[in-house]
């Protein structure tokens, strides 16, 4: 039992650690994605601004709070400024009940490693993420530029159509986890079946689920192939054509970081979260569950910048019916099948 | 932690008002920061360098209203489907035949809204709609 006040200072400091790295981490994904999409074109990425243009992030950042803050006079001023806000707010928000491993004693005080533990977790990652097409709808409507309206609208029609399918593609994790908790859903993912394969959702009866889920996060955060919002060859920029500087920037971390947001969220629903194999001396034991769920992150970042690297991008038309006509049946038929399995083995 | 339920739910508050104090702190910083030279050009609406033609706030397809219209009612839909999901193990055949009905109704009004061409986005009268 804690006091009210080092409870909240517990999780002031897990919150500031919390936005700290993840800001941090969009830096870095910003700079992976440059270097890796840089070697599928037979390019070097960024090279110059420290060993292997590491510090290129840094000197992003930099640039970007130094340039001309441009607020055209023809914009809605309050929504104009307040849409990247919400943007990142919400982006940043939804990390927040994300747990990243067991609970840890560090300096005397057992806490767990996420911001909050609550039982409905999921819920509230959905409502916020959520939220966010109003960062992208009201940039579009309050810019008063042709371009930005067109790109508005487009993001805003595709990400709630692929929010149903990604809400959907859900229920069949939630049917073989029976709880919101995020945490409960990574625990009945422990131990192996047939001796060596683990209890993965991803294996263990929802394949068809994570693709459909994965489909729907990659429209849900606009990127390739479902980056229509910004499709520079007949939107400009798309939603945030008339931004500049920091506010263009706030967009670019809102996206990033809802990447983030979906890699770790499929990492928990369908790679088994933390799990993987534990050996060695006891403070091996501790690192390796963070470690695992920190590896499963990444590669699920890597396949983002991968398939970025391959794939054209889709007509709108195309998108919009494989949204409708595609994901969502499969994720009602797979929500009926595991129901219907679900139902008669209990 | 404190034994109170909503003690649960304070520190998503703290971080959500640390969200906030920093996306406040990116704009009023860049506000502060950046250098300032605005002249009429810059300050026009980006057209590709022209100018402008008319006003942004144009009609645009009702197509993007309708989208809207079907998301509302399937994620309702979908948000129904939840509570159910978590339960289903205590319910059993039960919980799974009650479920199907209801999908089954959920189903009809999907399969009529095609039929009756709301997700088709090329209209085929107009040609290729949409924008």
């Amino acid at each position: 039992m804690q006091s009210v006040e080092s409870f909240v200072v517990v999780s002031l400091i897990k919150s500031v650690i919390a936005v700290f790295v993840l800001l941090t981490a969009v830096a870095y994904s910003v700079w992976l994605e440059r270097k890796v999409v840089g070697h599928i074109q037979n390019r070097w990425g960024p090279t110059r601004v420290g060993p292997f243009g590491l510090l290129q992030p840094l000197a992003d950042g930099i640039k970007f709070l130094f340039k001309e803050d441009i607020t055209p006079p023809h914009v809605y001023k309050t929504l104009y400024i307040a849409a990247p806000m919400l943007s990142v707010i919400f982006a940043l928000t939804s990390i927040s009940v994300i747990p990243i491993g067991n609970w840890v004693t560090i300096a005397g005080v057992h806490t767990p490693l996420q911001i909050t533990d609550v039982n409905i977790a999921l819920l509230i990652i959905l409502g916020v993420t959520s939220m966010g097409v109003y960062g992208v709808a009201l940039a579009g409507w309050s810019s008063n530029s042709k371009y930005s309206l067109l790109g508005g609208l487009r993001a805003s029609a595709q990400m709630v159509s692929y929010e149903i399918s990604l809400g959907l593609s859900l229920i069949g994790v939630l049917i073989m986890a029976g709880s919101f908790s995020l945490r409960d859903i990574v625990d009945s993912q422990s131990g192996v079946f047939w001796g060596f394969i683990p209890r993965w959702n991803i294996f263990h009866g929802q394949t068809v689920a994570f693709f459909v889920y994965l489909m729907s996060a990659f429209a849900e955060t606009n990127r390739v192939p479902f980056d229509l919002p910004e499709a520079e060859t007949e939107l400009v920029a798309g939603y945030h054509t008339e931004y500049s500087a920091m506010k263009f920037a706030m967009f670019f971390m809102a996206e990033y970081a809802n990447m983030i947001t979906v890699a770790c969220l499929a990492t928990l629903l369908f790679l088994g979260g933390w799990h993987g194999p534990i050996w060695g001396l006891t403070w091996m034991q501790a690192v390796l569950p963070v470690f695992w769920f920190l590896a499963k992150v990444f590669c699920f970042l890597f396949l983002y910048i991968w398939i970025r690297g391959t794939l054209p991008r889709f007509r709108y038309d195309q998108l919009m019916a494989f949204a409708w006509k595609f994901l969502f049946p499969l994720a009602v038929a797979n929500l009926v099948i595991t129901g219907l399995v679900v139902a008669l083995r209990s | 932690m404190p034994d109170n339920y909503f003690a649960r739910y304070l520190p998503l508050l703290i971080h959500f008002l640390l969200a906030c104090v920093v996306a406040s702190a990116l704009v009023v910083l860049s506000q502060i920061i950046g250098y300032r030279k605005p002249t009429r050009a810059k300050l026009s609406p980006y057209e590709c360098g022209m100018i402008p033609v008319g006003d942004a706030r144009q009609r645009f397809s009702v197509k993007f209203y309708l989208v809207a219209m079907l998301f509302i009612l399937f994620d309702v839909e979908a948000v129904f489907l939840y509570p159910w999901a978590v339960v289903l193990r205590r319910l059993k055949m039960f919980g799974f035949w009650e479920m199907l009905v209801y999908i089954g109704i959920v189903l009809v009004g999907f399969f009529y809204i095609w039929k009756k061409g709301a997700l088709d986005w090329n209209e085929p009268a107009a040609g290729r709609g949409g924008m």
